[in-house]
């Protein structure tokens, strides 16, 4: 344990004294938890993922180092592996008050076991299925040891992340469906099962859904996900860094500008690249005006999924008006492909900067002419109130992210916690309910949009002069880069590493969807069937998020 | 509910002419409002007053599901022209597909195919519908709608703008 000890900072101003004294404690506690556990770790010196940590362990070491983890209290937020050729390389990243840990092991091309972290958090039991599906790597001890993202579109025994696996695959005519998936069976009584999916009945994303009922009551649900893959991990591979950024704007549709941004830090931290001010402002525009337009859209949908239509309409139009004004000032409705490699493709003019400021002023009173109606509205109440609890300490458990996190309780913020330009000179302030039912993640969306709107005015105040992007800085090869964006939905995780020649060789994203699509399955637990709408709703997983 | 009442009152209808669409969206130089009064027309006396849409995602990012539904909102409401979208297959008259094909989506779009009655029509929605856009082929996407179903019309954009999804529509049943 000699190598791992921290030297504490002196002569920093006396703030970020504290913060790095907290992060020499707690990365300390949790390096001394490895030492209680007999692990061995060799933290990097300096960090080649600053500003997370990376720490190399024995692969040997790899399950109890997760239960060291959780006994500090650490998160866990991700996992991912990489085919380098000569060996896989896995790492999983830990959080803990804003401070990333990235766990990193080595395992032989040919010898690919290794202890899963999913007996000791719950959240690494999807992804690391994923990995198994993708890389072949088998997790020892993992509880579920059915596939999860592969279904019938790739044989059994070939793994696309590796590099000997063509991207173009070996596809038949057809795929066939994935019928023999063992989901669980409801046995007994007046137990009944509803299958739904992948083709739902309304406007949205594919997904397959198994209930088990009684009468009306939600016994069980499984989710079956995955029928969104579209190999977005391989085909990043061989791209330069401006393909890139297109390619992380459509992980998720609605989160263009929180993947994109995401894809570009990671990949400029690779690069060492600094970004100029005034572009980070105008990501920060572009991030918050999303987590605006989304917030509005889900706010309007949850009052739809009740039969309230009133604030559908007020609410999509609302919505409408945001996008237009997207359109005029940034030149495309849904923001795609305005946060580029170095900085941004648009800037924002003087004028754009009244009519945003005017807009905001505008929705404010709007929302507060809502506020009022909705408040009183006891249908609204009667639907919300006491709907999908999803408890604070499950939530906990699971490591939740975003609205759905923050309504049962979690504080956890990208931009408050781990703050990144331009948030690092702004007070984020982060609401929270205890309840965590759909009424509790109802008032936190609509809190976070008040907030959203307070910040808009902010980094509109405040938008330096200057360049918009900065010219690109050829990565070395074998460069790596680590961010963690706050998107609307919640943290997105984000892992590159380039190649020779300005190429992509491995891009790793983690939408939080993946962490909270879990939480659906037990929130809905012991409500009645025709409230799943709207819990699913009130969490509103992406599907092409978490299938990628 | 006064107040209810009074929001609705003083929001007012929002609803608005569909501005004149270039010529090589549309083929003839009619404004799209007129093409929408002939499209109700044709709506009317071919199709008993509605047209049925059923939407399928087969792999999209999302983005097209966000325009398709700002279709409905109150600005565009596609329902004034007597367009709505159904939950089944089974009462569709055009299936508006959106996304490269997943391949494990591609036996349930094939299936959403069969399941919708004859006559019906295929729109293939955004680039990646049209091309695969994006992500074009993998070992887990089968790229454009056409190479898994007929496509009649192909309606490109990423994502294609509530204005050119309805300016789509239009040409598609201006056709018949
Ligand atoms: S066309 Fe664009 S918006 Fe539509 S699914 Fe493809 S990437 Fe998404």
């Amino acid at each position: 344990m000699s190598e791992t000890s921290v030297e504490k900072p002196a002569g920093a101003c006396p703030e970020i004294r504290d913060l790095m004294i907290g992060r020499v404690d707690r990365l300390e506690g949790l390096y001394a938890g490895f030492d209680r556990a007999g692990i061995e770790i060799s933290p990097q010196a300096p960090s080649p993922l600053p500003p997370a940590e990376v720490i190399e362990i024995k692969s040997s070491d790899w399950g109890r180092a997760a239960a060291a983890g959780r006994e500090q209290n650490w998160r866990w937020a991700g996992v991912w592996a990489e085919d380098r050729g000569y060996d896989l390389m896995v790492n999983a990243c830990l959080e803990n008050h804003g401070i990333y840990a990235i766990l990193r092991t080595h395992l032989a091309c040919d010898h690919t076991q290794l202890p899963s972290h999913a007996p000791h958090y719950w959240a690494a039991d999807r992804p690391e299925r994923h990995i198994q599906d993708l890389l072949g790597i088998c997790f020892d001890g993992h509880p579920d040891p059915r596939r999860w993202t592969r279904h019938q579109a790739w044989d059994e025994g070939a793994y696309p992340l590796r590099k000997d696996f063509p991207a173009a695959g070996s596809p038949t005519d057809t795929s066939p469906p994935d019928r023999d998936y063992p989901f669980l069976k409801a046995q007994g009584a007046s137990v009944y099962e509803i299958p739904v999916g992948p083709v739902h009945a309304g406007i949205i994303e594919p997904g397959h859904f198994r209930f088990q009922a009684i009468g009306e009551t939600v016994l069980n649900l499984e989710e079956r996900l995955g029928y969104v893959h579209k190999g977005i991990e391989k085909i990043a591979e061989g791209r330069d860094p401006t393909g890139l950024a297109l390619l992380a704007g459509r992980v998720s549709g609605d989160s263009t500008v929180g993947h994109a941004w995401a894809a570009c830090m990671a990949m400029e931290r690779a690069a060492g690249l600094e970004i100029p001010a005034r572009a980070a402002h105008i990501r920060a525009l572009l991030a918050e005006r999303e987590r605006v337009i989304n917030h509005l859209w889900d706010l309007g949908a949850l009052c739809n999924d009740v039969g309230f239509a009133f604030g559908y309409y007020q609410f999509g139009r609302l919505r409408e008006q945001w996008l237009r004004e997207n359109q005029s000032h940034f030149g495309h409705r849904l923001l795609m492909d305005r946060i580029v490699p170095g900085g941004v493709s648009v800037d924002v003019t003087a004028s754009a900067v009244q009519g945003m400021r005017k807009s905001i002023a505008a929705l404010r009173s709007e929302l507060d002419e809502l506020l009022t109606i909705l408040d009183a509205n006891s249908s609204l109440e009667d639907r919300f109130l006491g709907t999908g609890i999803l408890p604070t300490e499950l939530a906990s458990a699971l490591g939740a992210l975003g609205f759905v996190g923050r309504a049962s309780g979690q504080t956890f913020d990208v931009r408050k916690d781990a703050p990144y330009a331009p948030y690092d000179r702004l007070r984020v302030r982060v609401p929270t309910e205890t309840q965590g039912d759909v009424s509790s993640r109802f008032w936190v969306r609509y809190k976070e949009l008040r907030i959203a709107l307070r910040l808009l005015g902010e980094l509109l105040d405040g938008l330096p002069d200057g360049e918009v992007v900065a010219s690109w800085l050829l990565p070395h090869e074998g460069a790596e880069g680590f961010a963690a964006v706050e998107g609307w939905r919640g943290e997105i995780l984000c892992f590159v590493r380039f190649g020779a020649h300005n190429v992509i060789r491995r891009y790793w994203t983690r939408d939080p969807s993946v962490v909270n699509w879990p939480a659906l399955e037990k929130l809905v637990l012991g409500n009645i069937v025709p409230d799943f709408p709207v819990c699913n709703k009130s969490v509103n997983g992406s599907y092409s998020g978490h299938d990628l | 509910m006064l107040r209810l009442y009074g929001k609705i009152f003083k929001t007012g209808v929002l609803t608005e002419i569909v501005h004149r669409p270039s010529r090589a969206t549309l083929a003839h130089d009619a404004s799209v409002e007129q093409a929408g009064e002939a499209l109700k027309e044709i709506v009317d006396c071919r199709f008993r007053g509605s047209l049925a849409i059923r939407q399928v995602d087969a792999g999209s990012c999302n983005g097209c599901e966000l325009e398709i539904h700002a279709l409905n909102n109150v600005y565009y409401d596609v329902e004034r022209y007597g367009v709505h979208f159904v939950a089944s297959p089974r009462h569709a008259d055009i299936l508006m597909v959106t996304g490269p094909v997943s391949r494990h989506m591609q036996a349930a779009l094939q299936r959403t195919y069969e399941a919708t009655p004859n006559p019906k029509w295929v729109i293939a929605v955004g680039d990646c519908g049209v091309c695969g856009g994006e992500f074009g082929l993998s070992y887990a996407s089968c790229g454009a709608v056409s190479n898994v179903i007929p496509v009649d019309l192909a309606i490109p954009g990423c994502p294609p703008t509530p204005l050119a999804l309805l300016q789509g529509l239009l040409s598609l049943c201006g056709r018949f």
